[in-house]
Formats: structure tokens, C-alpha cells, sequence
């Protein structure tokens, strides 16, 4: 493994009497594309709030390239790079696709309030900039036809993407992806598969959580298996494909999906 | 000392009708989610019901207050199923405003039909107070206080032992999951509101003779009635009716030692401080609501 | 073409006194733009960030005395024997002051009830202004409580090359709200066309999504009430020096609803809503005067407020944008600096 981007160390989330995650550890090397998978209530969505800042863990300590990020607030660890997906609600619905970059790319704008307020060349410049690479975006995902249509009214699918754009927005140095491809068809899911590595090769590491296995298989340098709270398995897709331990959490739970 | 026993003695008085304010809009917010703006309406409606029972009709003063408390039921239901009822699933702010929308059409109508000069009610108490060692209260007031009383058990047995009161806590609890297990949720929806409508307008016929009546005075009870609420968590009637005594004792103590000026300054200032420092409410339970 | 209904709209405005010579219209108009620019104030809040402020009116009702104290002076006694004497300043401080109050005020307001949100905000912001209108009220020293500050000076303008001009007379009131109330417009409009007016629309739709592109919750919702609450403090400045007496009841609730009457018949979320909406409610009362006694003007707008929330909820400007727009125009695939252009040309 490189040198790790994302260190988890023991963390544990107990909601009430609840254990959520017990005594997580793992981590995500500076390029790699690792997924997190497991069956549902495995504590998937649990860890990927942790991380991006959602959700406090009730012990442990999450790092990411040596800044410690317990206490932050989410849109503080995004300023440290970590950009994310959401399951459900990845769009502002009632803005355009065009308009949903313009929003994401709040953190590239470096205008001071009073600039813009009164429209000095500076922030003209800067809005230029931001409406070429929030075009840029939109093509980099293939919305560009849908690019002035109201985000609410696209597909499951194309909303995943602007989902993945707005979080690329932000220009991350990692990326967490929360089911993306649930909602998309095959070849959807295909087309995805492809924006996921060539997002990996601009240098941007990435961290899924999937229940498609077909999916994960392909897309995965390294797969973390979650059941019940803690990781029981962690590998090479070939080598979580072969876990016993893996087999009998999924046929356990009597669906599996792989 | 005995100013102190004094005020205490009004506070109890207050603070039972405050009660009764508290628990309609706590039903009502905590079950429907709607911030209910015509609660102080219905206080004030309450009032007049009282007024025109006692005066205009003739009516014994004793049988006026289960008439206004039907009264606040009948205007409660009417307002829950052409207002609120057609408007179910919209966002709180679309149900605040219309509400909002109904509490200035009804206040100007109250203003419009009896005018805005005070009236009082005639009440068949004698004038001269009860007097107990230091401290003196009049025959009206603990008439008021035991009529209170008596609505809050009234309405305690109504949420704790009958098969409606089990519907609208598990409607509390999780719509969705009354819904699944038969609850009619617009019924439930209807029933809270006019319940919380009725104890409102019982609120307002039993302070009505104590004060004087007139169109505005609805507006200080609504703000009171949030005081309550927000003092006693969501949907906590065990809070309201501590919450409402609360409310009372720092109205008796603010206007005491403080000034009088600033007595009706006392729910606002509650309002504030417990929503900066505890906004779950006092006596919140430990899962949040809401 | 949206900037060409402006120009006309602005320049139809200007030309009223030049054909309305009825003073008891030229009053009612006077005073409808001060609530209008009020209701664009509290729209900032209420139709770009979603947070419903009841208590709107303290902002203007603070920036009202903070102008009218400022202009005429005052000497209280404060506790542990301080005394503060003010001899008074040109109205036009007072002006200045307000909106900086009223802004400070905001900033208060907006740090401690964003804590909460939904229907405890708006029970907060309305307790809030009930407190000041109690106080305003009470401390008789300062503010004549229900004896009113009467004799507010008009507000005096420097013009290079000739001199002060004071605004006396109605025509000139008319002009000097309508110039406010204009770059009132310009502002608000700049503001929600930037990235913080973005960042506001980003939380009203999707806080979570908002705060994950790391937008700033606590940081756009108190700019969004400062510049509000000091928009606010400007109108009720104006207010002060025209009506040139207030008195507490200037805090009423009605008059926040009013405003939010306004808001919400124009259409909140549109910068022509509360222009819209406000010459309606503010104009209403002129026609409506001869033929019905206030309560049922009251009883009215109360009846008219349900009845736009049951069938135009997104009020009337956006209702008649939406009946009127164009299909919208397909782009071209793979054309970035082409509609980069034309987008910077539509939000120009």
C-alpha cells in the first residue's frame, strides 16, 4: 500500500445503548480507489459520516494527511479536500444543473464580499471563471444536454452524477462516494465505472460505499467488508470474493447480492 | 413575607389557566406540527362566549363556561377542516402563515362585531375577598383555579386513559406508523385541534371576568401559551401544566420586584433564554421530537 | 429585456408627482415605498435563505428610534450613576447609525436563533421584537415610552454646489424613498446573483448538500440577516424622519405582517415580489377606505392571505414569470465557452 491519505483508528459510534460501529480500523492509501461494503446496518453510512464530519464518533480519531479531524465541522474537513456523495439528496432540485455547479464552486470563488456587491472587475473576473469550469463539470460527468434544466427533474441516475460533480466541484484531493450507482441501469452503471477511474487517475483517491458487487468488484483496488459494526474481512476483490467470513455474512443475512 | 405568600397565591391562580392555555397549543403543535397563531383567538372567543352567554342570553354564569369550552371545540374542528385539513403534507411555514392569515381575519372580526371597548362580566361571587391569615384571594379566582384544575385532570384522563387519547400519543409518537396501524390520522388531526381549541377558549372564559374583555386580548395569551410550550418541551403536557405555573411565578415576581411595566416582558424573555440555553425545552425527554 | 421593465418601471415610478398633485395619495405612496423596502428586506431573509423572521419589524422599529434619538438628542441616566448625554447630530448620521443598530441587531439575532430553527426561529424573532417594543415602551427616559419622540427633524441632504437641501415636502420625500428604495433593489439583486446569494439558495434547498461543498451555515444566514436587519433599520429611518413622531407602537406585530403579506402575495424568492406585493397591500387601504371600516379591510387581507397560499403559493410575480417564460433553450453538446458567454450575459 502507498502512504495512507485517510487513517480510521478505532473508532466507535454507539447511539444510546446502540453500538452503530465498534472499534473501526482501516485505511485509504493517497490514489486508491477502496470501496466499503457490507449488508444493510453494517454501519456503512455511519463510518462515511464519521469521516466527512457528519456525525462526532464517540471514541477513536479519523485523520486525514495528518490533520486530525474530530471537532471539525463538515464544510471545514471539505476544506481540507474530502468532498462527498450523498444516498438520497445529491442536488439542489430547484437551480438548474448549471446553476447546482455555480453553488458548488462556492469554494473557489476567493471574492471579497464588498466585490462582488459592487461588481468591481475582480469579481467579474472570478464569476467568469467559475461559469467556465462549472461547464467544464458538467461536461466532465456528460450532463452537457441537460445542463439548463432544473436538477429535480432529471433521472435518478443523471442526479447521482451531478451529485459526483458537485462533490468534484470542490476539487477534492479524496473522494467519498455514498451508493452511487443505486437508482442506475447497466449501462449507467458502466458509463459510471469509467468517470470513477478517470476521476482516480487526475489523482483523487476515493472511498465507496456500494452494494452493487458486480461494481465494486471491478472498480476496487481494496475492499473493507462492515458486519454488525465491525470489519470482518479486508482485501483484494479476489481475495473478499474467496472470504468465508464474507460468503457467510451475506448468505447469513439470506440476500445475496454478489 | 406575606407579599411574598400574596404572590404566590396569585401565581397558583395564574398559573392554572396558564396551564390550560399550554397543553391545548402543545397537543396541537406537538401532534399537527402547525404553529397554531389562533390559539389567542380562541382565548379571546372563549372570553366573549362567556360575555354573551352571561349577558346577552341570560344564562346562569356556572353553565356559560361548559358552553364556551363546546363553543372553542365547535370553532376549533371548523378551522382544522377548512384551513389546516386541505393543507396537509405543505411545509410549516405555508400552515404558519395561513394560520396567520385566520388570527388577523378573526381578531378584526371580533373588533368589527363587538367593538374595541372592554367589556366586563358580571360574575355571582361576593366582592368581598377570602382572607386567610396574610394573604387575601377573591371567591372568583379560586373559582377559577378549581375549574382549571379540574379541566387539566379532565384532559390528562382524556390523553392517558380513553382509546383517543392512545391514538393521538401514538400519532405523537410517529404518523407514519399510526397510520399502518389503523389510526384515522385526520380524525386524530381534527379531534387535537379542537381539543387544544376548547381548552383555549376555556382559558379565556375563566380569565375573561377576572380581567375585562376585549378583541386584542388573545395576542399576550398566544405569546404566553408559547412560553409554555417551549418551557415544557414539545408535546409534553406534564411540562405545560409545570411550565404554565412557571411562567406565572416569573410574571408574579418580575411585576413585583421588578416593575410592572415589564410583567407580559417575562414569556418573552423565557422564550429566549430557554431557547439559547436548553431549545429541547426543560423538561424534554430524551429523544428528540420534531 | 428584464433590465428594460426595470428602466420602465423606475421611470414610470419617477414621473408620478409630475401628474398626481392629491397629497393624501402622494402620503399613502410615500409610505408604501418605506414598507416596500422593508418587505424586500425581510424577502432577503424569507425567500433567499427560507428562515420565516416574525420579528422583522424590531429592525425597523430600532433603526426608526436610533435615527430619531440620534437627530434630536437625549440625556439618560444609565445604572452605577453613568449619564449619557447626546447633543444632536444631522439626521443623516442618524441615518447612518440606523442601519448600522439595526445591522448589529441583526448580527445578534441571526447568532443565536440560527441555533434553532423552523418554527422556533420565528417564535424567537417575534418574542425579540416584542421585548424591544416593551422596552421602547418602558424606558421613558430615553424614548417618552407612549408619549411619542415628536419633532424629528427631516432629513437634510448636502448637494455639491448648492449647498443643504432639507426634506421637507412630500415631493421630495417621494424622491428621496424612491432612490432608496431603487438601490435597495440594486443591491439585493447583486447579492443574490453572487456566490453568497448562492450559497443562501444552496442552504434553502439542501442544507446537508450545502454544508458538504463547504458552504458556511452560521456565516451566510448572519450576513443574510445583518444586511437584512440593516435594510430594515434604513426604511424605518426613513419612517422616523418623515412621519417626524413614532411612538412604541411602531413595533406592533401587524406591522410585521404587513410586510410579510406583502412578501408573500408578490412572491417570496422573487426580487419583484415585494415590490409587486407591496404596492398592492400599501395601496389597498386608499380605494378600500371609502367603502369599508378598517376591520374589515383587516378581516380582508387576512381573508386574501389564506386565499394566495391556497392558490397562488408561490405568489403572483413568479406565478405570471412562470405563464409567460419561454420554453427553455437547448444547449449545444460540448460547447462550454459558448454558453459560458451567454450565461454570463443572462445573469449580467
Amino acid at each position: 500500500m502507498t502512504e495512507a491519505a485517510l487513517t480510521v483508528e478505532k473508532v466507535a459510534v454507539h447511539f444510546g445503548g446502540l453500538v452503530a460501529l465498534s472499534d473501526m480500523n482501516f485505511s485509504v492509501g493517497e490514489g486508491e480507489i477502496v470501496s466499503l461494503i457490507g449488508p444493510n446496518g453494517a454501519g456503512k453510512t455511519t463510518a462515511f459520516n464519521v469521516v466527512t464530519g457528519f456525525l462526532q464518533p464517540t471514541r477513536g480519531a479519523v485523520s486525514y494527511r495528518g490533520t486530525a479531524l474530530n471537532g471539525l465541522k463538515p464544510h471545514q474537513i471539505a476544506g481540507l479536500g474530502l468532498a462527498r456523495t450523498f444516498q438520497r439528496t445529491s442536488v439542489f432540485p430547484n437551480d438548474t444543473v448549471y446553476d447546482n455547479l455555480l453553488i458548488g464552486l462556492h469554494r473557489q470563488s476567493r471574492v471579497s464580499f464588498l466585490d462582488s456587491i459592487l461588481g468591481l472587475p475582480r469579481a467579474r473576473s472570478s464569476e467568469r471563471r467559475l461559469r467556465e469550469r462549472a461547464g467544464e463539470l458538467v461536461e466532465w460527468v456528460g450532463l452537457e444536454r441537460r445542463g439548463h434544466d432544473l436538477a429535480g427533474s432529471l433521472s435518478y441516475g443523471e442526479q447521482r452524477l451531478v451529485g459526483v460533480a458537485l462533490a468534484l466541484a470542490a476539487e477534492p484531493s479524496m473522494l467519498l462516494l455514498d451508493e452511487p450507482v443505486s437508482g442506475m441501469n447497466a449501462s449507467e452503471t458502466h458509463t459510471f465505472v469509467q468517470l470513477v477511474r478517470n476521476i482516480r487517475d487526475r489523482g483523487v483517491t476515493i472511498l465507496l460505499v456500494e452494494h452493487d458487487m458486480p461494481m465494486v468488484m471491478s472498480v476496487s483496488d481494496r475492499i473493507v467488508v462492515l458486519n454488525y459494526g465491525r470489519i470482518i474481512a479486508e482485501g483484494t476483490p479476489d481475495a473478499i470474493r474467496n472470504d468465508p467470513a464474507v460468503i457467510e455474512a451475506y448468505l447469513g443475512q439470506g440476500a445475496a447480492r454478489a | 413575607m406575606s407579599q411574598f405568600l400574596q404572590h404566590l397565591i396569585n401565581m397558583l391562580v395564574l398559573g392554572g389557566t396558564y396551564a390550560l392555555l399550554g397543553i391545548g397549543l402543545t397537543l396541537i403543535f406537538g401532534i399537527m406540527n402547525v404553529v397554531n397563531f389562533t390559539h389567542g383567538v380562541l382565548y379571546t372567543f372563549g372570553a366573549y362566549i362567556m360575555f354573551i352567554v352571561v349577558h346577552q342570553l341570560g344564562v346562569n354564569f356556572f353553565l356559560a363556561l361548559p358552553l364556551a369550552v363546546v363553543a372553542g371545540w365547535l370553532l376549533g374542528a371548523a378551522i382544522e377542516l377548512t384551513l389546516l385539513r386541505p393543507l396537509r403534507g405543505s411545509d410549516i411555514d405555508t400552515t404558519m402563515l395561513v394560520m396567520i392569515g385566520a388570527w388577523i381575519a378573526m381578531q378584526s372580526g371580533a373588533l368589527w362585531i363587538w367593538g374595541g371597548v372592554a367589556k366586563s362580566v358580571t360574575t355571582p361571587f361576593p366582592e368581598a375577598p377570602l382572607v386567610l391569615g396574610p394573604v387575601s384571594v377573591s371567591w372568583l379566582r379560586l373559582f377559577v383555579l378549581a375549574s382549571a384544575a379540574m379541566l387539566i385532570v379532565l384532559t390528562y384522563l382524556l390523553i392517558n386513559k380513553t382509546k383517543l387519547g392512545g391514538a393521538m400519543r401514538a400519532t405523537f409518537q410517529d404518523r407514519d406508523t399510526a397510520s399502518l396501524m389503523g389510526v384515522n390520522v385526520d380524525l386524530i388531526y381534527t379531534s387535537t385541534f379542537a381539543i387544544g381549541s376548547s381548552l383555549a377558549a376555556a382559558a379565556g372564559a375563566l380569565l375573561g371576568p377576572v380581567y375585562v374583555i376585549f378583541p386584542q386580548m388573545g395576542d399576550l395569551a398566544a405569546v404566553k401559551a408559547f412560553a409554555i410550550v417551549i418551557l415544557g418541551g414539545l408535546g409534553n403536557i406534564t411540562g405545560a401544566v409545570i411550565g404554565g405555573f412557571i411562567l406565572a411565578l416569573a410574571e408574579e415576581l418580575g411585576a413585583g420586584y421588578v416593575s410592572s411595566g415589564y410583567r407580559d416582558a417575562m414569556g418573552f424573555l423565557i422564550i429566549i433564554a430557554v431557547l439559547i440555553f436548553k431549545p429541547t425545552g426543560l423538561f424534554a425527554r430524551s429523544e428528540r421530537v420534531g | 429585456m428584464k433590465a428594460a421593465v426595470g428602466i420602465l418601471a423606475v421611470v414610470a415610478l419617477a414621473s408620478v408627482p409630475l401628474w398626481l398633485r392629491d397629497p393624501y395619495l402622494m402620503n399613502a405612496l410615500i409610505t408604501t415605498g418605506i414598507f416596500i423596502i422593508g418587505a424586500m428586506s425581510l424577502n432577503l431573509l424569507l425567500g433567499f435563505t427560507g428562515q420565516l423572521s416574525l420579528g422583522h419589524i424590531a429592525f425597523f422599529g430600532i433603526g426608526a428610534y436610533v435615527s430619531a434619538l440620534t437627530s434630536l438628542g437625549f440625556d439618560v441616566g444609565l445604572p452605577f450613576g453613568l449619564r449619557i448625554v447626546h447633543i444632536p447630530w444631522p439626521p443623516i448620521a442618524g441615518f447612518v447609525l440606523a442601519i448600522v443598530v439595526a445591522g448589529f441587531c441583526g448580527y445578534l439575532v441571526g447568532l443565536l436563533s440560527f441555533r434553532v430553527r423552523g418554527a422556533y426561529f420565528v417564535i424567537v424573532t417575534i418574542s425579540f421584537a416584542e421585548v424591544v417594543r416593551l422596552v421602547a415602551l418602558n424606558w421613558v427616559e430615553l424614548t417618552q415610552g407612549p408619549l411619542a419622540l415628536t419633532n424629528i427633524p427631516s432629513i437634510t441632504v448636502g448637494l455639491p454646489g448648492l449647498g443643504d437641501l432639507t426634506l421637507r415636502t412630500k415631493l421630495q420625500n417621494y424622491y428621496l424613498v424612491l432612490t432608496v428604495a431603487v438601490v435597495t433593489y440594486l443591491l439585493i439583486s447583486r447579492l443574490v446573483h453572487s456566490h453568497f446569494g448562492r450559497s443562501m439558495r444552496g442552504l434553502m434547498e439542501n442544507e446537508t448538500l450545502a454544508v458538504s461543498v463547504g458552504i458556511d451555515v452560521t456565516r451566510t444566514l448572519t450576513l443574510a440577516a445583518v444586511i437584512s436587519a440593516g435594510i430594515a433599520g434604513a426604511a424605518g429611518s426613513l419612517y422616523a424622519h418623515y412621519i417626524r413622531i413614532i411612538d412604541p407602537e411602531v413595533f406592533a406585530f401587524i406591522n410585521t405582517v404587513t410586510m410579510v403579506i406583502m412578501v408573500i402575495t408578490g412572491g417570496k424568492g422573487s426580487l419583484a415580489g415585494p415590490v409587486v406585493g407591496g404596492l398592492i397591500f400599501g395601496l389597498l387601504p386608499v380605494f378600500l377606505r371609502p367603502i369599508m371600516a378598517p376591520e374589515a379591510q383587516w378581516i380582508a387581507y387576512g381573508g386574501v392571505l389564506i386565499v394566495i397560499l391556497f392558490i397562488l403559493p408561490r405568489g403572483i410575480v413568479p406565478s405570471l414569470a412562470l405563464r409567460f417564460a419561454k420554453p427553455p433553450k437547448p444547449i449545444e453538446a460540448r460547447a462550454p465557452a459558448a454558453f459560458t458567454e451567454r450565461d454570463a450575459k443572462e445573469h449580467a
